[in-house]
């Protein structure tokens, strides 16, 4: 199996690649809507502004086929901005659209404290988690982002900073971290692994 | 369970090898980036920055295949800079592997290179480095490797950094860094009380107490050393033990 890895432009893509392939995965880089609409597996890296990821997916003709896999149920895995773009909508850019797979929107976290939210923090498992299998509670995952979902509910995982949000959501095929597994050391790798494998 | 404290060791090089002096001058060889970043990688350093201190336009290049070469070695961010003018300097950085851009005396005099990048890259990607030295009742930014001052005043250039687009502060004391006698804790307190986003102290350590220190008394959200973890003076590890021990909240590695 191939991950396809949607290459907006965000800086990270090649941190993922890199992490991929350190667990033997093979992946390829791709804008074009034909090998969205043609993958096995998909992973939306993201870091920057909602509103570059948003303009890319539809300039590029990208949301429509994106779509349409993850309701056929080809396994999805979003990162950060890939998380967020799940939502209907972003206070960072409020004029734009989300995919809206997930009920809700994005809100700026609490200015209370320091954003962006940088660094190693912890997560509060809140139901079964198939991408946290075999991740010792006590974890620390590598966070960069001033906005979340702060409507937690239907999270596998939350964690706080300011306010509780969104760190892990899992439902059905659709999969989405708030941090980076590809910078987060070995917990990291693992998500990632068990991605690989839910998507086998 | 909250953010844990950050320990970030620093490579500067010329380039190619990781060099150091005390006082920004005197430089010597201290070993290969891509051994050290590995090391560090493996010992639990949370995060890692490369510089380039040389910074010559010709060594580009070469510094360029410094970060690809460095980043294959890491699973955590690595922050790169050093001779960072435009926002195309800014993209081959990114593009070679690095997760944020410091800048430093280009921006100070080209403040709008600050709102480039962050436009490009989000703030979190903006790390604005401040080499800060005491001029009386405040402390001036000094610029060109903290050579020169710029006669500005450090808290009122991070809060404008900061309104620019600056994700982080990479606050440097060019009165400690090289002497060892501790973090600049006055400092560190007043810039980090004066902006709203992480602070990175720089400068001067040698114990784990001055880690203890700045973290409780200076208020840092990470702290940046280069020497003491090249020549293990400190290991991470033992480090983030005593930390740990001592109500410090960190990232112990496993």
């Amino acid at each position: 199996m191939k991950i396809t890895i949607l290459d907006y432009g965000a800086g990270n893509v090649p941190s993922v690649e890199r992490a991929l392939q350190r667990l033997g995965a093979e992946s390829h880089r791709t804008t074009s809507p034909e090998c969205i609409s043609k993958a096995e597996a998909l992973l939306l890296p993201g870091v920057g502004h909602y509103a570059a990821l948003v303009r890319a997916l539809d300039e590029k003709h990208l949301r429509a086929p994106l779509m349409d896999a993850i309701h056929r149920g080809v396994p999805f895995l979003g990162i950060c901005l890939g998380l967020q773009v799940l939502f209907k909508s972003s206070e960072e850019a409020s004029e734009l659209r989300g995919l809206n797979l997930l009920p809700g929107i994005v809100s700026a976290l609490p200015p209370n404290v320091k954003l962006p939210h940088m660094g190693w923090n912890q997560l509060e498992k809140k139901r079964e988690s198939s991408l946290l299998a075999g991740i010792d509670a006590g974890a620390y995952f590598y966070f960069a982002h001033s906005y979340a979902s702060l409507d937690s509910n239907d999270a596998a995982a939350t964690c706080s900073h300011g306010a509780e949000f969104a760190a892990v959501v899992e439902q059905r095929n659709i999969f989405a971290v708030q941090f980076h597994p590809e910078k987060s050391g070995e917990p990291g790798a693992r998500i990632l692994q068990n991605f690989l494998r839910l998507a086998a | 369970m909250s953010l844990a404290h950050r320990i970030i060791p620093c490579l500067d090089t010329d380039g190619e090898r990781v060099v150091k002096g005390v006082n920004f001058v005197g430089l010597r060889d201290a070993g290969d980036p891509v051994a050290l970043a590995a090391r560090y990688n493996a010992e639990g350093a949370d995060e890692l920055v490369l510089l380039d201190i040389a910074a010559s336009r010709d060594r580009r290049p070469t510094f360029l295949e410094t970060i690809r070469r460095v980043a294959a070695e890491l699973a955590i961010p690595l922050t790169a800079g050093g001779g960072i003018r435009t926002l195309e300097d800014g993209r081959a950085v990114v593009r070679a592997g690095a997760d944020k851009v410091t800048v430093n005396t280009a921006a100070v005099e080209r403040p709008a290179l600050i709102s480039e990048l962050s436009r490009e890259f989000g703030a979190q990607a903006v790390v604005l480095a401040i080499d800060a030295k005491r001029a009386g009742d405040h402390w001036d930014v000094m610029v060109r490797g903290g050579r020169e001052s710029a006669s500005r005043d450090a808290v009122e250039w991070a809060r404008m950094g900061i309104a620019a687009g600056a994700g982080e502060i990479l606050l440097t004391s060019v009165d400690r860094d090289g002497t060892q006698s501790g973090f600049d804790v006055t400092l560190t307190a007043a810039i980090s009380r004066a902006v709203t986003v992480p602070v990175i102290a720089s400068g001067g350590a040698k114990l784990p107490g001055h880690f203890v220190e700045i973290f409780l008394d200076g208020e840092a959200d990470a702290a940046l050393a280069a020497s003491i973890f090249h020549d293990e003076v400190q290991s991470i590890r033992t480090l983030k033990e005593f930390l740990a021990s001592s109500g410090v909240e960190v990232r112990l590695p496993c």
